[in-house]
């Protein structure tokens, strides 16, 4: 077999590695060890029994048959990382990261978390491996997502506030990227979506790629068919590059993101990078080239969601060469339609969806009544919605 | 007429080590970090280093975070940074001064504007820590039209590799970041320092500053010794925001640092 030594460092145009000198070889070793990790057998089969025995993978793929019904027109059908130990799909990749990072002989782990899940996700790889596990977040996203913070300190991890700038996420990686540059001899940053510097949206993905491949084997069970449609919200766009990779070769079967439409698009509360051109144009953001939203004087924005997890001023760098080569549309969603989404969820399907997975719900909603019943839209699930509670029952009215 | 790029390498062949002081453009406010700048000039500063603030500046400790910060809420734009430099140069300093700023607002100005509008503004080159050689190509081509100089950065972490990398690309001084870290005033300095320079050297012919961490005359003596150029940013923002006269304790410190300088060599 061939041995690899490089992976590509862009995807198109896109991609890259904008980063301080100080990273610039740990990138390198990262690319090395993981090349290594993909070629070592003893490596995937610990990383396939992990996922087999303690994340519980495979996840199951759910008919939603009332809320097909309610929609009237195609099949929809959930892929449910919800129902992945943790919560959510970041686990795939943090277990992933964990044990390179092991293989690599590092002792510290650093990353950051949105909505908390990837630092949930990567605070248990870290209790499961015997890690030491240091998690920043903005301090806007520890009071709305407070139940994830709870969790990631029971396990062990330390969460470090970050006060600056917007608060949020793209705080929260300004802040890792730092203890990175400090520490780099002894940590490994475990970044948890598929943006960033070279090579971590490719290693992001191929962790994430599960989700496709899994989906692909069990929509040919059920229906005998591949989807006519696959959707996923996207922030930095982990779980949607998941699900869509192993289908980027499937010309029939239609890849849509769904992006944070806010509060709306013309008023610039959003995170909807392709959404308004007025902001969201190619630009670097944390390592990458890739659309960004920014000022006229390439001052980065802030952004606005409802979800923590999608609330970030830049995509992941392969959903901008999806767009540009048209394999791959991208809609938004409104935090308004989001919340009746995650409300029909819950009251159609016994499911309480994450706030970020909502927005992909919602576009299923809108999309479905326009297809054939002989058709099938599978939409994924990416994580439960118990962390948001308290944001919900802020926005909405629960019947007596 | 003086060609920027040969203005930079000059500034090194002084029988001192060079004093090469960052300042935040907009910090406190336009005006007065124009006052400090001048006054550093004045003060014996062999070049300057004028930093275009960003929203995200991630290679930056607290200290220079804060100063951007404060710049940016005073509206200071790529614009304006442009407009001090040619502010700088009515005001008569002729030292070499070099903008220092994070790559995504010079790509959405555009590269090749950017870079004509700085030369023609009197600005000899430019410093951008998140635009590695890889990245650099277009933007390098640019400084090589424009007679301007691109200083790439080094540290510690650095492989021969990539020394190698950057003595092929580099134009004008090479920024050696003396320690794996972000910006901001250390007590101590790391001991590896001097094997660090070694290796660089075995490559690079280009002058050589070293930065970050540096904030003492002591300090900037023991670097001295290993290089052609000493680097200081957040030390003298600090005392930028805790005199009552900014322009006169910056330039006092400059003075005592020079000197020190002077005194060693």
């Amino acid at each position: 077999m061939e041995t690899k030594s490089t992976l590509p460092k862009k995807f198109g145009q896109y991609g890259g590695q904008f980063v301080p000198e100080v990273l610039m070889p740990a990138l390198e070793d990262l690319e090395k060890a993981y090349i290594s990790a993909q070629q070592d057998r003893a490596f995937q089969e610990e990383l396939h029994n992990l996922l087999d025995s303690y994340v519980g993978r495979p996840t199951p793929l759910t008919f939603a048959q009332r809320l097909s019904t309610h929609c009237g027109g195609a099949k929809i059908y959930l892929k449910r990382e919800d129902l992945a130990h943790s919560g959510a799909h970041k686990i795939n990749n943090a277990l992933g990261q964990a044990l390179l990072a092991k293989r690599m002989g590092k002792s510290r782990i650093i990353a950051e978390t949105g909505a908390g899940q990837h630092g949930v996700a990567t605070a248990t790889a870290c209790a499961l491996l015997g890690l030491k596990c240091v998690v920043y977040m903005g301090t806007v996203d520890m009071n709305r997502q407070a139940p994830n913070v709870a969790r990631m300190k029971l396990l062990g991890t330390e969460v470090r506030a970050v006060a600056g700038g917007s608060q949020t996420l793209k705080d929260a990686i300004n802040e890792a990227i730092r203890d990175w540059v400090t520490n780099v001899d002894d940590t490994y940053y475990l970044l948890g979506s598929a943006l960033g510097p070279h090579p971590y949206p490719t290693m992001v993905r191929d962790f994430q790629s599960v989700i496709g491949q899994e989906t692909r084997s069990q929509i040919l069970d059920a229906e005998n068919m591949l989807p006519d449609v696959i959707i996923a919200c996207v922030g930095g766009g982990s779980n949607a590059i998941g699900i869509f990779y192993e289908f980027i070769n499937e010309k029939n079967v239609s890849l849509i993101g769904v992006e944070a439409g806010g509060l709306d698009i013309s008023g610039g509360k959003h995170a909807a990078r392709f959404a308004d051109s007025s902001i969201g144009r190619p630009g670097v953001l944390h390592g990458c080239y890739t659309y960004v939203l920014q000022n006229e004087d390439g001052q980065i924005a802030l952004t606005h969601s409802v979800s923590a997890g999608l609330d970030y001023a830049a995509i992941g760098p392969e959903h901008t060469y999806l767009r540009e080569k048209k394999r791959a549309t991208y809609t938004h969603a409104s935090d308004a339609e989001a919340l009746h989404a995650f409300q029909l969820l819950c009251e159609l399907e016994g499911i309480i969806p994450a706030l970020e997975s909502s927005h992909a719900i919602a576009e299923a909603i809108k999309l479905a009544p326009s297809m054939s019943p002989e058709t099938t839209i599978v939409v994924n699930l990416s994580g439960r919605g118990d962390k948001d509670l308290d944001t919900v029952l802020d926005e909405i009215d629960l019947k007596e | 007429m003086t060609i920027p790029i040969e203005e930079v390498t000059k500034a090194f062949n002084n029988e001192h080590t060079a004093f090469m002081p960052y300042f935040t453009l907009g910090y406190p406010d336009y005006e007065t970090s124009l006052d400090i700048i001048q006054s550093c000039a004045e003060a014996g500063a062999d070049l300057m280093e004028l930093g275009m603030p960003f929203s995200d500046p991630l290679a930056d400790g607290p200290t220079i975070q804060n100063s951007t910060q404060v710049a940016l809420n005073n509206g200071v734009d790529i614009e304006q940074c442009l407009q001090a430099v040619s502010d700088l140069r009515k005001r008569g300093i002729t030292i070499p001064l070099m903008l220092m700023g994070y790559y995504n607002p010079i790509l959405n100005y555009g590269e090749q504007r950017f870079v004509e509008k700085a030369e023609a503004s009197g600005a000899n080159g430019f410093i951008i820590p998140d635009l590695p050689p890889e990245e650099g190509a277009s933007f390098e081509y640019h400084c090589i039209n424009n007679k301007l100089a691109l200083s790439y950065l080094l540290a510690p972490t650095s492989t021969e590799e990539r020394i190698k990398l950057v003595s092929e690309k580099a134009s004008g001084f090479v920024y050696l970041v003396s320690l794996t870290g972000v910006t901001g005033a250390r007590i101590a300095l790391p001991n590896y320092l001097q094997d660090f320079v070694d290796l660089v050297r075995r490559h690079v012919t280009n002058p050589l500053a070293i930065g970050f961490g540096i904030s003492t005359p002591d300090q900037a003596q023991e670097v001295g010794k290993l290089v052609e150029g000493v680097i200081v940013g957040s030390k003298l923002i600090n005392i930028a925001g805790d005199s009552a006269n900014p322009a006169e304790a910056c330039g006092q410190f400059v003075a005592d640092m020079v000197l020190a300088l002077k005194q060693d060599s």
